[in-house]
């Protein structure tokens, strides 16, 4: 029996999982899911910020446009830190289209005009 | 003369204008100080916004622009790089800027959303040198997430609220270590999901009933001790750890920032430290709402969008309709609770129910919210859990209030 | 060759260097740190004492009540914040009444005008918070409160502005004494001068030992400190002491000319560079004041600090020709501040004593003015804004301190190099949220005006950069 705290929204869900994966404690079914995964394969949504030239500010806040596995979250920000962008970018635009071989793209996550 | 002025482009202004447009406003004006809309949201890179509102997680730059864009397809003014001076109790907003210079508005109605400031090393007065690196855990964000810059390699942070939580991240994951969260409370002052995901996940202890007990270093900071506290919060002498490290973050607490608020001759509540508010947000200056953490501290910005809706469009009925009716009833504080917004109701301006959001004063398992009119109880709500990290919120239907005077009363029941 | 060499710029300093900029000399004036009034200057209980204190017939006695009165003139002449609120001292037995019939003696001999003994009813009368438990007081009119770093850079600049000559990041190392005049060898270059003055502060007996016998040692005394939110300003109307003892004039109770409160110091032996507070110290400074004033709400602290002060164990200070063309002006504790102009003055006297001819500069300009927005009327602010936009712009938001005051400083005749140079020139930083706003946004101007990195920037000394590293490697080139 393994106790989980789940991340997946505010609530904060106190969880318990058995060796079966069943999952007790959840408020809702995003919870259970988190709980198998996170005992399987734990996965992140990384948020980081990547260089921007012509912009107002330095940095242009950019996040994985899903969860990632939790152990290439470090090779993750190593992508995300090799990129620079000009602006003008818009929320949602493809900073990297698959990183790290996850399959997931980077996406800018403010508008910088 | 404009119908509504709202102090403030944040989550909070920016809700509040969009529902006042909705509701029929057609001369708004928004002043923020910032260069952009969006407030704090701005340097909130992280995501976890929205699952409530728009139901879909959102970084706080996703989650202002989904409201800029709401708020560009109205006719509502905006101006930026503005600061507003003072509020007087009869609607005059001296407000300042490079643009527009010094100018004198008139409103009929005022949303104040000015939002919260940190608590700093002053506050809690913590003994040692005075080097660089003791910064606020907000400052700290601004740094890394805005203008590229980590502030220290080597972290102690204290206190455990969310941007503490959220920066211990951030700042491991810009290449920082961070060696330590240090809370003197025995439990987390932020969200749970955040001790797991921003401490938990890369290992960082948390060590509750703990704190700093001294800076050192003359230049930079060189080390912090941290000790442990006994029940009243004094440090235990012998318990003391050193860490090695070059910086020291404090997210030790939020503050309403009512400066402005006072000087407009709006009544404040010592234990929120915002307005007092009735049930629509309205003060008690006739025509002055206030919304978000301005009003009292937030752990999530849906709820503040939520709130700052009913307080636009209550500033919206106020200017069409005129003022709202009634005899007011009292929200006292019993057992557990903290404080309440809003602190006062009037049922005649209640269609169904209202909300009543509260913060608990310790931490409580299994337990009731039992809300009464002297000994007479009225509704009771159960929980799970309860934590002063986790605001909490209850319907009252105002049915409920009929035959009520004077005032009622919140309390927890632990079962 | 150069006429006079001052080492140190606190607020003696200063008010040397002030003084003789009014004659026709060349005047140079070196001081260790990035910026001016950085050492027992900025951290004091910034109080214009009237003058009881100080044993009659002593060089303190004269210099305090001649510095109090010439203090005032000046901070008009150079817009210093001054404010004249008078001072009691408190009595809580019959033997503290006997101490303050005692003060007040000495204050009359001093020449202090206006002192006045009154009961426990009428000092509450006059300020109501304070305790039922005092039994008498002593009020003395002509004490009152200053800005202590802006009272020392207003002296600086305007003796900048006159033609002496400011060297910052300039450390002596040695002193020897040449046919004529001194070799002033510092860390960054040697200065031939006729004529050496002593402000080196908490290290004025190092520097006195490099040009005579060794005859005084700085015992330096720590004094700690909370500055309260500007709510609990009004708390008290006047500085509040209570009885002085050998360990120092106690703990206080007052108002800051910024409308804050200050309370503190209390008195510990410690190292002369030594600025950290201290659990019991802070517990001590508490506990002793709320006897004073029971009602301060230590909630509302917004800042601890900690000060030295420069005692010798002596009962003057040591100020005098200590070699041939060599002043000191040493062991300036309390109430150095108030005598500040006084000692000034008195260094022309010791010079031309020892041969310096003094022709007196038909140019010299006694005038400062800076704009303080928050000051200012609507009318006024309306017009400022619109002949500079920068006016506009609030940086600070607890002091309403503008962009356009920010850059003004950067222009004055001795720029700051730092935040906190920054804070203690236009007050951005000095309320309630300590800089967690401001700072980033003031960090960005310093770094855009003096054009350098984000990372180059102090917080205040040479070495207290804010920043460590850039993310992502650094920023992009394009």
């Amino acid at each position: 029996m393994r106790e989980l705290i789940c991340i997946v929204c505010p609530r904060g869900c106190h969880m318990q999982v058995d060796d079966g994966l069943n999952v007790t404690g959840n408020f809702c079914p995003r919870g259970a899911a988190y709980a198998k995964a996170e005992l399987t394969h734990p996965t992140r949504v990384v948020t980081s910020t990547v260089r921007i030239t012509g912009a107002s500010y330095p940095r242009c806040p950019v996040k994985t446009a899903a969860p990632v596995p939790k152990e290439k979250v470090f090779d993750v920000m190593e992508a995300i830190g090799r990129v620079t962008l000009s602006a003008p970018v818009k929320v949602g635009q493809t900073v990297i289209g698959d990183v790290c071989g996850t399959g997931v793209a980077v996406v800018a996550a403010r508008e910088m005009p | 003369m404009y119908e509504l002025i709202v102090v403030g482009g944040g989550p909070a202004g920016l809700a509040a204008a969009c529902a006042a447009w909705e509701n029929g406003l057609r001369s708004i004006l928004i002043v923020e100080r910032d260069r952009d809309l969006g407030g704090i949201l701005n340097q909130c890179i992280h995501n976890g916004f929205g699952l409530t509102w728009f139901k879909e997680e959102l970084t706080g730059p996703e989650y202002a622009h989904r409201f800029i864009e709401m708020l560009s397809k109205t006719g509502v003014e905006v101006r930026t790089d503005t600061m507003v001076l003072d509020v007087t109790p009869d609607l005059q907003v001296h407000m300042t800027g490079p643009a527009a210079g010094y100018k004198i508005e008139r409103a009929k109605s005022v949303i104040l959303a000015m939002g919260c400031r940190e608590r700093t090393r002053g506050a809690i007065g913590i003994p040692g040198t005075r080097p660089a690196g003791v910064y606020t855990a907000g400052a700290a964000q601004r740094y890394v997430n805005v203008e590229g810059w980590l502030p220290g390699k080597r972290v102690v942070i204290l206190g455990s609220g969310d941007i503490g939580l959220i920066m211990a991240r951030r700042m491991t994951l810009e290449g920082a270590k961070v060696l330590a969260c240090v809370e003197v409370m025995p439990y987390s002052g932020g969200l749970t999901r955040n001790i797991v995901q921003c401490l938990q996940d890369f290992d960082i202890p948390l060590y509750l009933s703990h704190t700093v007990t001294e800076i050192r270093g003359r230049d930079r900071v060189e080390q912090v001790v941290v000790s442990a506290v006994d029940e009243g919060r004094r440090p235990v002498p012998g318990t003391e750890m050193v860490f090695d490290c070059d910086t020291l973050l404090l997210s030790v607490g939020l503050i309403p920032e009512n400066e402005l608020t006072g000087r407009a001759g709006v009544e404040l509540d010592p234990r929120t430290k915002g307005a007092v508010v009735y049930e629509n947000m309205e003060t008690s200056v006739p025509g002055i709402f206030t919304c978000g953490n301005v009003t009292h501290v937030h752990d999530l910005v849906d709820f503040v969008s939520a709130e700052s809706q009913r307080a636009g469009a209550a500033a919206a009925n106020y200017v069409l309709r005129g003022p709202a009716a009634g005899e007011s009833v009292a929200l006292k504080n019993g057992f557990g609770v903290s404080y309440t917004v809003p602190q006062r109701v009037r049922p005649q301006n209640v269609e169904k129910s209202f909300n009543v959001f509260f913060r608990v004063n310790r931490i409580f398992g299994k337990s009731e919210i039992v809300v009464r009119a002297g000994e007479r109880e009225l509704c009771r709500f159960k929980r799970d859990r309860l934590a002063p990290g986790e605001m909490e919120n209850i319907a009252v239907p105002v049915k409920l209030l009929e035959g009520v005077a004077g005032e009622i009363t919140v309390e927890i029941r632990e079962v | 060759m150069t006429d006079v060499v001052i080492i140190g710029c606190g607020v003696i300093g200063a008010a040397a260097a002030m003084e003789l900029s009014r004659y026709k000399l060349d005047i140079v004036i070196v001081e260790r740190e990035n910026d001016v009034a950085v050492g027992t200057t900025k951290a004091n209980s910034a109080i214009l004492h009237a003058g009881y204190d100080p044993k009659p017939g002593t060089l303190m006695a004269r210099l305090n009540v001649r510095g109090s009165q010439l203090a005032r003139e000046y901070c008009a002449a150079l817009d210093v914040p001054y404010r004249q609120c008078g001072s009691m001292v408190l009595a809580f037995s019959e033997k503290e009444t006997g101490t303050l019939r005692e003060l007040l003696d000495r204050g009359v001999k001093n020449g202090v005008p206006g002192l006045e003994l009154l009961s426990g009813d009428e000092a509450r009368v006059r300020e109501p918070e304070l305790a039922d438990t005092v039994a008498a007081a002593l009020w003395a009119p002509t004490a009152a409160i200053v800005s202590p770093w802006e009272l020392c850079l207003a002296f600086a600049e305007t003796a900048v502005k006159n033609g002496a000559e400011l060297r910052r990041n300039t450390a002596v190392t040695g002193l020897e004494k040449r046919k004529q005049g001194w070799l002033v060898r510092t860390n960054a270059g040697d200065i031939e001068t006729r004529y050496v003055i002593n402000a080196a502060g908490v290290d004025s007996d190092a520097v006195h030992d490099m040009a005579a016998p060794h005859s005084f040692d700085i015992k330096p005394s720590r004094g700690e400190y909370y500055l309260l939110d500007k709510a609990e300003g009004t708390r008290v109307n006047t500085v509040v002491f209570q009885c002085p003892s050998e360990r120092g004039k106690g703990v206080l109770v007052s108002p800051t000319v910024h409308g804050n409160l200050i309370v503190g110091p209390n008195a510990e032996g410690s190292d002369r560079h030594d600025l950290a507070t201290t659990a019991q110290g802070l517990d001590f400074v508490r506990e002793t004041a709320k006897r004073s004033v029971p009602k301060v709400d230590f909630s509302k602290s917004i800042r601890n600090f900690a000060g030295v002060r420069a005692n010798t164990g002596r009962d003057d200070f040591l100020i005098g020709v200590a070699a041939p063309g060599f002043v000191d002006l040493a062991g300036i504790c309390s109430p150095g501040l108030t005598s500040a102009p006084a000692i000034g003055e008195y260094a022309v006297e010791l010079l031309a004593g020892e041969g310096l001819e003094l022709n007196k500069k038909e140019s010299f300009l006694l005038r400062r003015r800076r704009i303080r927005f928050q000051e200012l009327s609507e009318a006024e602010r309306q017009a400022l804004v619109e002949r500079d936009p920068a006016y506009g712009r609030v940086i600070c938001r607890c002091e309403t301190v503008t962009e356009g005051e920010i850059l003004a400083c950067l222009r004055t005749p001795i720029p700051p190099v730092s935040v906190d140079g920054v804070k203690r020139r236009v007050n951005a930083g000095m309320g309630r949220c300590q800089g967690g706003f401001c700072a980033p946004r003031v960090v960005e101007i310093l770094s855009r005006e003096l054009k350098v990195s984000p990372g180059e920037i102090v917080k205040d000394r040479a070495g207290m950069n804010i920043l460590v590293e850039e993310t992502k490697g650094g920023r992009a080139d394009v």
